[in-house]
């Protein structure tokens, strides 16, 4: 059997085919309501947000979306999240801790919309309040990445209790190709710079900052969406029954430990 | 200690303003703030610079000193990397950090220094700046952090990246428990440090023209295909757009810093 390259993976969390975050949200919550706008500047496109039932019970369900005709993809700027979109998800979060119900994030981006109007509109400061205010967050909060998880944009929704990686998907502090082009000048270089960055699923959990895989070969779509429903459900009910100091504590020290050093 | 006492260590060198060419004396240049005499350029400042510069004389007790990086994906140079980072910047690592005194008032303080892999956040660059952070929540103290850096550090993949939620929650514990934090944010604040604790201060200074932002100038410019508006992610700029709340003069920092520290005084 052939071997799976990390490239390999980076191109199927890519692929034009690939499920992304609203199939997920559709797929698990029932009678989802959307919500829009950050109620600061604007409603951005990239980020779906709303309130719904997990397996009949209430959730805060935000996922990143990129659309998939022409046009959907141009009104949700491929998938990019702008400042507005980050600000709309928190808004949200902030939502579902006072009325008491768990977050549930998927989170699938190159990165965050990178333009002129988003860094006028303070895309480092949304991303800096994201990171902040989820470490705190007074609820259960479950971070899945289901496509390709592109660096701060998606760590912006990914500061979970648990976070939970798709078998296919990626998550990286830069794209193989920026990374190439950084290293060898040669954004061709993509497939090496991609084994060197150690991005894949299993590389992830094995540094210990993500908590869990899900398999995907030989499943269909259907089939790794309601292994994923059964996974959030599992980490959902441990969740719930801890009290909140000791979830908060375990979510600091979740991150807290993060780190290779001497001295 | 000991070995890299002034009278072993080579004098610094003078330098050249990279704006109008003027060679200056190193002396000369400390003596102004690092600021070109000629054409008033800022020039960037090592750490231990910064710390001279704005701490009170001899109140600096630097902490996690000897802290250095690992290579924990095996990246390809990335030793070699730091080694030479490490000769040249004559630091462990791309940031100091401590406690000390700046007109009296106790606090922590953190200095990026761009001369060790243009102030990079890997590892230790996280670990250091958390640990400041919770020590200063322990002893109730602000923390008056400098940053400079072009982000997280590539060469340690998603250790990087997570550091910045690492660090912001850190930063979190300190404001929760009541204590301030300034940022001061230097030339060039970048990336994922600026997606972080540079934006996350009570109060947010910046150096005048300092470039603060979070993806780079060209990358947008390529990727969007227009042409960046002058001034464009310069401090000016990002006060305009609310993001600073003052852009202060080199030379009066430590007086702008020691008046906030103490209005915020708890007794």
């Amino acid at each position: 059997m052939e071997k799976i390259r990390p490239y390999d993976r980076v191109q199927a969390a890519r692929s034009n085919t690939r499920a992304t975050g609203g199939y997920f949200l559709g797929r698990m919550i029932d009678n989802f309501v959307e919500m829009h706008g950050d109620r600061r500047f604007g409603d951005d496109g990239a980020i779906i947000g709303g309130v719904g039932l997990f397996n009949g019970r209430p959730v805060t369900a935000i996922a990143m979306e990129r659309g998939a005709t022409i046009e959907e993809r141009m009104k949700r700027n491929f998938g990019c999240p702008t400042p507005e979109g980050y600000r709309k998800a928190l808004r949200l979060m902030k939502q579902a801790e006072k009325f008491n119900r768990p977050v549930i994030c998927f989170i699938g981006c190159p990165g965050a919309y990178c333009g002129i109007d988003a860094e006028e509109r303070g895309q480092g400061e949304a991303i800096a309040e994201n990171l902040y205010e989820m470490m705190t967050l007074k609820t259960p909060v479950i971070s899945v990445v289901v496509g390709e998880g592109g660096s701060g944009g998606a760590l912006a929704m990914g500061v979970g209790d648990t976070v939970i990686m798709l078998e296919n998907s990626v998550y990286s502090v830069i794209s193989p190709e920026g990374c190439a082009s950084i290293l060898w000048k040669d954004s061709t270089k993509a497939p090496e710079a991609a084994e060197v960055l150690k991005l894949t699923a299993k590389d992830l959990l094995k540094f210990g900052a993500i908590e869990k895989v899900i398999d995907e070969s030989g499943k269909t779509t259907e089939e790794i969406c309601d292994d994923l429903k059964d996974a959030i459900e599992k980490e959902l009910d441990a969740k719930r029954k801890k009290p909140l100091k000791e979830l908060l504590d375990m979510r600091y020290n979740k991150f807290r430990k993060i780190g290779e050093y001497r001295g | 200690m000991g070995i890299l006492n002034s009278k072993t260590k080579a004098a610094p060198s003078d330098r050249e303003c990279k704006k109008c060419g003027e060679i200056i004396p190193y002396n000369e240049l400390v003596q102004n703030s690092m600021i070109c005499p000629h054409c008033g350029t800022y020039m960037r400042m090592g750490a231990m610079e910064r710390i001279e510069l704005v701490a009170d004389e001899k109140s600096f007790k630097e902490t996690d000193k000897s802290m250095r990086s690992k290579n924990p994906l095996n990246f390809p140079g990335y030793d070699e990397k730091i080694e030479k980072a490490a000769e040249t910047s004559g630091l462990n690592e791309g940031v100091v950090c401590g406690f000390g005194k700046i007109e009296g008032t106790p606090c922590g303080i953190f200095v990026m220094d761009s001369n060790f892999m243009m102030g990079s956040m890997g590892s230790v660059v996280g670990e250091k700046i958390t640990r400041l952070f919770e020590k200063a929540t322990e002893k109730g103290l602000p923390v008056v952090g400098f940053c400079t850096s072009g982000g997280a550090r590539m060469q340690e993949g998603i250790y990087s990246l997570m550091q910045m939620a690492k660090v912001s929650g850190a930063v979190k514990r300190h404001s929760d428990a009541g204590n301030l934090y300034i940022a001061v944010l230097t030339d060039p604040t970048t990336g994922g440090v600026t997606a972080s604790f540079a934006m996350l201060g009570d109060i947010i200074i910046a150096e005048p023209k300092a470039l603060i932002g979070f993806a780079g100038a060209r990358v947008i410019e390529q990727t969007t295909g227009k042409k960046l508006p002058e001034g464009f992610q310069r401090a000016e700029f990002m006060l305009e757009h609310g993001f600073v709340d003052i852009i202060e003069e080199r030379d009066r920092l430590r007086y702008t810093i020691s008046k906030l520290l103490k209005i915020h005084s708890k007794r």
